[in-house]
């Protein structure tokens, strides 16, 4: 068998490798190199070292969106995680009409980030003229709750499913035997569920971290980084430095910036990954 | 205590059911504004319901069905997510298949590359991968599932690896000997054991492609083709009053097939996301 697939192995793997090197091995190498360089096109490009790093480096609007995208990944992995989790618990507690609640709280999800981004502007901008404050394009802390509060709207459903599939693999003698040995509620939740869980939290840590990263959609629909930048998160600060401006210098500057972008969320990730899956338990 | 359990039950059920009409709120507000006459629509009045002064029946969606190109966005994005969502099912599959059987060094590469793929910010290609789209002349609704079919093969190739693992290989190897070439092997005997797998793959990738902004906005020429996800920023993003009426229609109109979709596919979307979460 194994003689004959490999003749047979450039029809199976050729058509999805020569898209793969097209739609992602080329322009990665490309974008790595061009970090390095000034241009306007893939094909007018001037080696300048790391000058684009440096001036990267000392860019305000640069750091600015870092710090913002961190402090907004924190709190909204929190926020998901925990209150998917509570659903996934109650959802599986057999109440009547669950598959209703579950069907209601996923399908934000379905909905895309730039749809999901507008419903939300005008949502929140008539709670804020309701109260007489400042609108979203010149409240920046309106923004980033918005942010918030758009990003649990759609992710918390997503989670939810994921922690459910979870739960329902817990065998159920575990918690029986716990229970006929006296445990309460909550010990079977710190003590076994969640233990037993700990694999669906790695996967939607992992997932909310990479999705509130790379956010974009969703940043540009509600807020756009008004005001003044100030909402910009790091995917976003690095498509306006790539489009808003002209000028050879903005390519290589977002190039740059893209690379460090792409090496901190695989950094983050990969870390994130460790360390919760060290919590792992084999079933 | 039965009856403790019972009265805790009823305070759950209030909760979650005060919860999911919280969630559907939004929904609903854009439905009753988007039913509201133009001069009835401001920010502050978002949350009141149209009065027999102020409704406007279904005007809004028969401008925004007739103007802005809404069908024709609607038929470029529905073209566009089934030709990229066929093209990753079939080519990627064969290719996951083939590359777990095979198991060597050379397989090991390209399933550690779609790993790489799956979390490598789309910022950091998108302008070397639009200038090479527009290379290839991949820029229009009808090839670009070739960008789609290398962005998405990450997700399926892993997904499809995850389950091929699982199959007993006893199986294709009875078919060998009875006469199967590779081929025959894979489409007669492998893909009907992979179908609940790709259903699952095609949930999200269709989720994903059908809701994509950024990349049809680089690699489409944005005057002459607007998927679906498109035509809502530009019409919020071009300059002088924006309309809010027919905007909040096209809203709903795009929000409506999906609510429908959904609620006939809902076994296969659920299932779908639970059987994506095994990375790691």
């Amino acid at each position: 068998m194994h003689k004959a697939l490999k003749r047979y192995s450039p029809i199976f793997v050729l058509p999805t490798l020569l898209a793969f090197i097209i739609g992602f091995i080329i322009p990665f190498a490309q974008g790595l190199y061009l970090s390095f360089c000034k241009f306007t096109t893939v094909d007018n490009a001037q080696w300048v070292g790391f000058a684009n790093y440096n001036v990267i480096l000392k860019d305000a609007s640069f750091l600015n969106s870092f710090k913002f995208t961190i402090v907004f990944a924190v709190v909204s992995i929190v926020l998901i995680n925990v209150i998917a989790f509570g659903l996934a618990l109650l959802l599986t507690k057999e109440l009547r009409g669950t598959n209703i609640f579950r069907t209601v709280f996923f399908m934000p999800n379905l909905i895309g980030g730039i749809v999901l981004g507008y419903i939300w502007q005008i949502l929140i901008n008539c709670i804020l003229s309701l109260a007489s404050k400042p609108l979203l394009a010149l409240n920046s802390s309106a923004g980033y709750w918005g942010l918030i509060i758009l990003m649990c709207w759609q992710q918390i459903g997503y989670m939810m499913i994921i922690y459910i599939a979870g739960l329902q693999n817990v065998p159920s003698d575990l918690v029986e035997a716990a229970e006929i040995d006296g445990a309460n509620a909550w010990d079977i939740l710190w003590k076994i569920k969640l233990p037993m869980v700990m694999s669906s939290v790695t996967i939607c840590v992992f997932l909310t971290l990479t999705n509130s990263f790379k956010l974009f959609d969703q940043n540009l629909a509600l807020t756009g980084g008004d005001p003044n930048h100030s909402t910009e998160m790091l995917a976003l600060n690095i498509y306006q430095t790539f489009y808003a401006r002209a000028g050879a210098l903005f390519k290589g500057y977002g190039q740059a910036k893209a690379v460090i972008f792409c090496i901190l969320v695989i950094a983050i990730s990969m870390l994130q990954l460790k360390l919760t899956k060290s919590k792992e338990v084999q079933q | 205590m039965k009856q403790k359990r019972k009265i805790s039950n009823i305070i759950w059920i209030t909760v979650l059911t005060v919860a999911s009409l919280l969630w559907l709120y939004p929904i609903v507000m854009i439905l009753f504004n988007s039913l509201k006459k133009e001069t009835a629509i401001s920010t502050s009045t978002a949350f009141t319901l149209p009065t027999s002064e102020t409704f406007a029946g279904i005007s809004n969606y028969v401008s925004s069905l007739t103007s802005q190109g809404f069908l024709k966005s609607l038929g470029y994005s529905t073209l566009i997510t089934l030709t990229s969502v066929a093209a990753i099912l079939i080519c990627c599959s064969m290719c996951a298949w083939c590359i777990t059987r095979l198991n060597g060094i050379f397989s090991k590469i390209i399933y550690y590359m779609c790993v790489l793929s799956m979390v490598v910010p789309f910022q950091m290609v998108m302008f070397t991968l639009s200038q090479t789209a527009d290379k290839l002349k991949l820029n229009t609704p009808f090839n670009i599932w070739v960008i789609y079919l290398g962005f998405g093969a990450g997700l399926a190739v892993f997904m499809f690896c995850g389950f091929v693992k699982s199959i007993p290989i006893e199986i294709e190897e009875a078919a060998m000997i009875d006469g199967c070439n590779p081929l025959q092997t894979f489409f007669l005997v492998v893909v009907p054991i992979l179908k609940p797998t790709m259903i699952s793959v095609g949930v999200l990738e269709a989720m994903w492609v059908w809701n994509d902004y950024l990349l049809p906005t680089l690699v489409l020429d944005i005057k002459k083709y607007k998927t679906i996800p498109m035509l809502i920023q530009y019409f919020r993003g071009s300059y002088g009053k924006v309309e809010m009426g027919p905007m909040m229609a096209s809203i709903m109109l795009t929000v409506i097939p999906i609510i429908i979709v959904y609620l006939f596919g809902q076994k296969y979307i659920i299932k779908g996301v639970a059987d994506g979460a095994v990375k790691g």
